[in-house]
């Protein structure tokens, strides 16, 4: 599929997006220019805050309200930038249409879906109410949902994140776009629904021959999925051409990094006669409250009977999809969720100690959570962020002594000592995780429960935390219990491996054992979406079906 | 590592959220307008009252329902009849009188042949329109005397109330008293409503429970029945206002303090806050506290023109503030009575309240736009 036949379907030329600030005007997207043939597929791929997304809203002419797009954004010849909003309504779900990275937020909670899909159908295309259903309902066969005449009925709640993902397709395909941009479609979904969902999007793409944008920040998806790639960074573009030969080779140093992200490296397993740091046994977590006579039962069994043992500058890995109780298990470790069962740290029983008991005890277990942005109280300093463990521990540290071993902990994270009067709003993903971090090795800890700490960040950057978590474990001879859904960083970086699902581990061993010799049908099933997505991708004849 | 070279490209200025709100604010320019005038209004009700040259409480029974006016009372024909009325009560008849705008000559005789009172000097000085009373009694018949004055210039830039009292002080106290009674009213809510609530929604669990259905007992007692029950205990009293308001606003407060408190207990650096071992009050304190301050600062500004109505309606149904202490309310429920003959009784302190309850919203709306992170 070369640019030589046919004419483009979507065609930009010079696209400048600007965003007007407090703070004066940010240009997000600084000139970029591109090309959709007919039928292919294309990705933008770059880090966050790099503008791709705001190339798709230009094109839809959805824009924040404070943003101005310039240049020219052709589609099948017309300029879509001067159109009114009348005429661009015509275009808009018509002949291009959009899925979103959140499908949760984009359906409405309050209408089942399949009214949702009929909907639209009865006024836009004036089809009556039974035409428009049994549209509806080939739609959704088409995008593969299973029980799909039941599903029309179902409400956005009751669906899971891939279903959701399919009903939103189902809708994008309505009109039988020529064009379908999909921003992030699959970064909120786990492997295997993320695999499901690309077969399906590969399918359609086939099948119907409609152009697909894609946007993403992950390079696997690329590799197997599109035909060619622009890769921006800091809204301009870096390098363009095909996957393949942007795969082999890359020509600017910034797409080099970014092929070079992947998390590399391993971790030697621990000897067996290493001392046990912590030990837990038969570990059961109830969300919940028993029925009574106001309530009903909603109690919901998120961890059974799990146990986990720890050795000193162990780091033991925590596998699973989101809903598997890992996070649960990680923070019942640490007693931050109430538990039943038996854990023992150094001796003591974390669950029968009084919190009085326990608070000298919380300087040495320490957490690192996900979300960088939320982990951090927006109107603290970074000095007050990190100084927050050491005034609650060591009361009686003088200013100085605070202040100093803080900034030591700011140092041994690569933090500046400038950084300390900043908010943390004023940095990047990368540096929040890196406050995070510096937060709780002020304390000394001995045990870190890691609950997806470069889940939130961009590949480059996830690389550094990485880097920097392997440093500071084999300085502080720390122990880690090291909890993500993304099986790459977890083989860099532990040396004993759990898999887990719905509340149960189904596997777990040496990291390279689990990796090459996997037991269990599920955790094959995760490793193989992980890592072999093109050649699930690539088998293009048997889709699977279901999400 | 390299991260230091990231460090290195932050802009050396460092700003916090609380900056950036101001910055978005200034650049509102209705809603600087209304800071403006909430702090003109404010500064009028604290200094007003005291340079104004008429207390608030002084009738001038001269002139009752006066008509706004920029120049002085009284008027030239004012002049003479109010002398004539104030001399006829001592019982003396009036010869002839010579008014000009500042000075006034009276030659008068007495009605029996008794000789003249010198202290009858003192019902042209009652009247509060003339000033430096001089009387000569004539030295060959001590029933005739000549009597001349200063004219005071009294100005009543909005006019009088009914009693003569003048209206642009009453306004002036008024705001005070409103200003007053929504400033502690508010106050008071703030304060138990945080605690209050912050406390219930962090803690959670049973305590909660307790907290919250006390704060719906409270709301389904009948507001003005309570008022009316403390007023019948305790007797008419401003401070009862503060009270009775206090102690029904705070409840919204805490509602809506404990919303954001559960919603905040979710995020992660509370968890954080949770897994450093921080105790339950620094974590309020620190973390759950700054955190709803910005949802307060507009509820807050959103509540006090609430409460200067709540206080009107008070007033306005004689539960309030009494005489001759008054409240915007108690202007307004005046001016209503006589609104057909004298409007600007009610357009005045109508139009003061208006303004400022509509700066006030506006505040508060722009407020919240400069606040909400949402926006961002």
């Amino acid at each position: 599929m070369s640019a030589a036949s046919p004419p483009p379907v979507l065609d930009i030329e010079d696209l400048k997006v600007d965003f007007d600030t407090p703070d004066g005007t940010v240009q997000a997207v600084k000139g970029m220019s591109m090309s959709v043939a007919p039928g292919e597929v294309v990705a933008i791929v770059g880090e966050s805050g790099s503008g791709k997304s705001q190339i798709a809203m230009s094109t839809l002419g959805i824009l924040a309200s404070n943003g101005q797009a310039s240049g020219n954004i052709r589609f099948q010849g017309q300029d879509l930038l001067g159109l009114s909003r009348r005429q661009m309504n015509d275009i808009r779900g018509a002949k291009i249409s959009m899925i979103f990275q959140e499908p949760m937020t984009s359906l409405d909670p309050l209408y089942p879906v399949g009214d949702q899909i009929i909907e639209p159908l009865m006024i836009h295309k004036g089809m009556s109410r039974a035409a428009a259903r049994s549209r509806a309902l080939d739609l959704l066969k088409q995008v593969q949902i299973s029980d799909p005449e039941r599903r029309m009925r179902s409400y956005p709640t009751e669906l899971s994140g891939g279903q959701r993902q399919r009903v939103m397709i189902a809708m994008a395909l309505a009109n039988e776009p020529e064009l379908l941009i999909a921003d992030e479609p699959t970064t909120a979904l786990d492997v295997t629904t993320q695999a499901g969902i690309l077969q399906l999007l590969a399918s359609l793409n086939r099948d119907l021959g409609m152009s697909i944008v894609f946007i993403t920040h992950d390079l696997g998806i690329v590799e197997a999925f599109a035909d060619r790639v622009y890769v921006m960074q800091r809204g301009e573009l870096k390098e363009t051409g095909k996957t393949s030969d942007i795969f082999e080779n890359p020509e600017t140093a910034y797409t080099r990094a970014l092929l070079a992200a992947e998390p590399e490296g391993a971790k030697s397993p621990i000897d067996d006669n290493v001392d046990i740091i912590l030990d837990a046994k038969d570990i059961d977590v109830v969300y919940g409250e028993a029925p009574s006579f106001l309530r009903k039962d909603t109690r919901f069994h998120a961890v059974k009977g799990v146990g986990v043992s720890l050795r000193e500058g162990q780091t033991v890995g925590l596998v699973g999809e989101s809903g598997s109780g890992k996070s649960t298990l990680g923070r019942a470790l640490l007693r931050l969720t109430e538990s039943t069962g038996n854990i023992v740290y150094l001796g003591d029983e974390l669950q029968s100690l009084s919190l009085g008991d326990l608070k000298p005890l919380r300087k040495e277990l320490q957490m690192v959570f996900q979300d960088p942005y939320g982990s951090l109280s927006p109107r603290m300093t970074v000095l007050d962020i990190v100084e927050e463990g050491l005034r609650t521990h060591s009361p009686h540290l003088s200013k100085e002594d605070r202040d100093a071993q803080a900034l030591d902990a700011l140092k041994k994270v690569g933090l500046d000592a400038s950084v300390k009067n900043r908010f943390p709003h004023e940095f990047s993903g990368g540096q929040r995780q890196r406050i995070a971090i510096a937060r709780a090795m002020v304390l000394r800890p001995r045990v870190v429960v890691l609950d997806e700490p470069t889940s939130a960040l961009d590949r480059t950057v996830q690389k550094e935390v990485a880097q920097l978590l392997r440093e500071l474990q084999s300085e502080f001879a720390l122990s880690y219990i090291f909890i993500s859904h993304d099986l790459a960083i977890v083989r860099a970086m532990a040396d004993y491996v759990m898999v887990m699902r719905e509340g149960v581990i189904v596997e777990e061993g040496l990291t390279e054992k689990i990796f090459d010799n996997p037991q269990n049908e599920y955790t094959r099933n995760l490793i193989e979406s992980s890592f072999n997505l093109k050649d699930l991708l690539g088998s293009k004849d048997d889709v699977a079906v279901g999400a | 590592m390299n991260s230091q070279t990231d460090t290195l490209d932050l802009a050396p200025r460092s700003r916090s959220l609380l900056d950036t709100a101001f910055l978005r604010l200034k650049r509102n320019r209705a809603a600087m307008a209304s800071v403006w005038v909430v702090i003109a209004m404010s500064f009028a009700a604290i200094v007003g009252p005291w340079i104004s040259p008429h207390p608030y409480n002084e009738v001038y029974n001269n002139f009752v329902g006066a008509k706004p006016s920029l120049t002085a009372y009284p008027k030239d024909d004012q002049v003479v009849p109010i002398a004539e009325r104030a001399l006829k009560r001592a019982r003396v008849n009036v010869e002839t009188i010579n008014a000009s705008r500042d000075k006034v000559e009276i030659s008068i005789i007495n009605r029996t042949d008794e000789p003249l009172d010198p202290r009858i000097t003192r019902y042209l000085v009652r009247s509060d329109v003339f000033a430096d009373v001089e009387m000569s009694i004539d030295e060959d018949d001590a029933t005739r005397a000549r009597m001349t004055a200063d004219v005071k210039k009294l100005y009543f830039l909005m006019g009088t109330d009914q009693n003569g009292r003048d209206l642009l002080t009453r306004i002036l106290i008024s705001l005070r008293i409103s200003l007053m009674v929504a400033g502690l009213a508010t106050g008071v809510a703030l304060l138990i409503g945080v605690t209050y609530g912050s406390l219930a929604g962090f803690v959670g669990g049973q305590l909660d429970n307790v907290m919250m259905r006390f704060v719906d007992l409270l709301y389904s007692l009948p507001f003005v029945f309570f008022v009316i029950l403390l007023v019948v205990f305790f007797g008419n009293n401003i401070v009862l206002i503060f009270v009775a308001i206090g102690a029904i606003e705070w409840l919204d407060m805490a509602r809506i303090v404990r919303g954001q408190t559960l919603q905040l207990k979710q995020k992660e650096f509370v968890q954080a806050a949770q897994a450093l071992g921080v105790s339950k009050f620094n974590i309020i304190k620190r973390h759950i506290v700054p955190n709803i301050a910005g949802t307060v600062a507009i509820y807050m500004t959103l509540l006090i023109p609430k409460v200067i109505l709540l206080e009107s309606f008070l007033s306005f149904l004689g539960l309030g503030v009494q005489e001759p202490l008054t409240s915007l309310g108690v202007l307004i429920a005046e001016g209503a009575r006589y609104m057909r003959n004298d409007p600007y009784m009610l357009i005045f302190p109508a139009l003061t309240m208006s303004i400022l309850l509509f700066a006030l919203n506006f505040l508060g709306d722009g407020l919240r736009d400069a606040l909400d992170p949402k926006d961002r």
